[in-house]
């Protein structure tokens, strides 16, 4: 269990009410970004909708159990297909712009970023 | 303190313990994982009590119905009797017509030797003998007493060769189920549907389409159903007058290969639904049928705007033995 100190980021975000209003809004963007869609395709939309609500809430600091184990076994299959840091960008981007279109702060925006930004190199396998 | 009934035991909750908490701690090996109300790992049903509306955050319209819940939230207020989410009954059951719908699809009809409670579009494995079994959807209400099942017949398949040739009324089979949560949810009456099915996909649609006409459903209700050529189309008579009879309504048949369209419109049916409806904000979808066309359409229908909670998609997959 990755015990994180910031669950009063995840409620000023507004708990499990704000990661299930975003998860769809930021499942299509992932789902319809150039950059990053192939890494979606193919994949059964439920158990990726449920990783994609896992993700969401840990990156809002949110209660979670992954652990950099967890993130470098889910994305180890991704890297051979060419997984880099410009994917991770466009997801910490996406991830932003959902937040942004929900109304949230810059502040909170660039802590959720900054959480999100400390699995860049579990999911990059380094 | 509530109590959880759970087999036939009773596990006394304490102050602020969860359910899925109560049952670890006397031992009992249940599912979970995240412990947060986020993975669904640890998804129960209850049968009978109230269920904290918390527990139940984020899952389908159709999950809740049916009582289920995530253990891990779980804080009941009052006493609850739960189940493992995969329970299934088997009842014994009688066939008491065959007919034939279209050269290939037979239209079975039962009945069932004991209570066995369902919603119009699940889904029921039938099985032969004791051993052969196969999973067909109902395209019956349950107030119509008998279980109707579209069967479409296989090329050398053991359960449709068998109903077709072999089996008639009075053969004796069983039921195990019923499963799937593809079914309608009375409720937000004025929501538009929109329902898509191919080949004898069409059966849960048939159900959910007539279930929820009879729970009064307001909103406009869009039925497709797509085949490769004209004559798969069969039910194409009933449903232009059922439509014809209920003003929200409407049908739309669509036939692959054109030159055989009729009065059906000819084409790719995704390609078709796009052009006409390209913004699905706020409705609720049905899909239903040939795998690879309900897992490309659940993905444009969700890109289309439909609320990923608010789909409803059943792959019939073909049977691997």
């Amino acid at each position: 269990m990755h015990l994180m100190n910031s669950s009063s980021l995840f409620e000023q975000l507004g708990g499990a009410d704000a990661v299930e209003a975003a998860v769809d809004r930021f499942y299509r963007k992932v789902l319809t970004d150039d950059r990053v869609s192939r890494f979606f395709d193919g994949v059964d939309m439920d158990r990726q909708r449920a990783k994609q609500k896992a993700f969401l809430t840990m990156a809002f600091g949110g209660p979670h159990n992954y652990t950099g184990k967890d993130m470098r076994d889910g994305h180890a299959h991704l890297l051979k297909m060419g997984l880099d840091d410009s994917h991770v960008d466009a997801i910490i981007e996406l991830l932003g712009s959902t937040l942004r279109e929900m109304g949230a702060g810059e502040d909170l925006i660039g802590q959720v970023a900054a959480i999100a930004e400390s699995t860049r190199n579990d999911v990059l396998g380094r | 303190m509530a109590a959880i009934r759970y087999g036939d035991r009773l596990y006394e909750l304490r102050e602020s313990e969860s359910v899925l908490d109560a049952l670890l701690r006397a031992g009992v090996p249940a599912r979970h994982s995240c412990k947060a109300g986020s993975c669904g790992s640890c998804m129960m049903r209850a049968v009978d009590g109230a269920v904290p509306a918390k527990a139940q955050t984020g899952l389908k319209d159709s999950w809740k119905a049916r009582g289920y819940f995530l253990a891990c939230v779980c804080h009941p207020d009052s006493d609850l009797e739960v189940a493992a989410a995969e329970d299934d009954a088997e009842v014994p059951a009688t066939i008491t017509s065959l007919d034939r719908l279209a050269d290939d699809v037979l239209r079975v009809r039962l009945r069932c030797g004991a209570p066995f409670e369902f919603r119009a579009g699940q889904y029921v494995t039938l099985v032969r003998d004791c051993q052969l079994a196969r999973s067909y959807s109902i395209a019956s209400l349950p107030e119509e007493g008998e279980i109707e099942l579209h069967v479409r017949r296989i090329p050398n398949g053991r359960m449709s060769g068998w109903l077709s040739t072999e089996a008639g009324a009075g053969t004796p089979v069983s039921l195990l189920g019923p499963s799937g949560e593809c079914f309608y949810v009375p409720g937000r009456e004025d929501q538009p549907m929109i329902l898509v099915g191919t080949g004898t996909g069409l059966a849960p649609l048939y159900g959910i389409v007539r279930d929820a006409l009879r729970n009064g459903h307001r909103g406009p209700i869009q039925l497709f159903h797509g085949a490769v050529r004209r004559d798969g189309l069969y039910l194409h008579d009933h449903l232009t007058r059922l439509a014809a009879a209920h003003a929200n309504l409407e049908y739309t048949a669509s036939v692959l290969e054109a030159p055989d369209a009729g009065d059906a419109v000819s084409g790719p049916i995704d390609q078709l639904i796009l052009r006409r409806f390209p913004n699905l904000d706020g409705w609720r979808g049905f899909l239903c049928g040939d795998p690879a066309l309900v897992g490309s359409l659940r993905k444009k229908l969700f890109l289309a705007g439909i609320a990923s909670r608010d789909i409803y998609a059943d792959a019939f997959l073909p049977s691997a033995t």
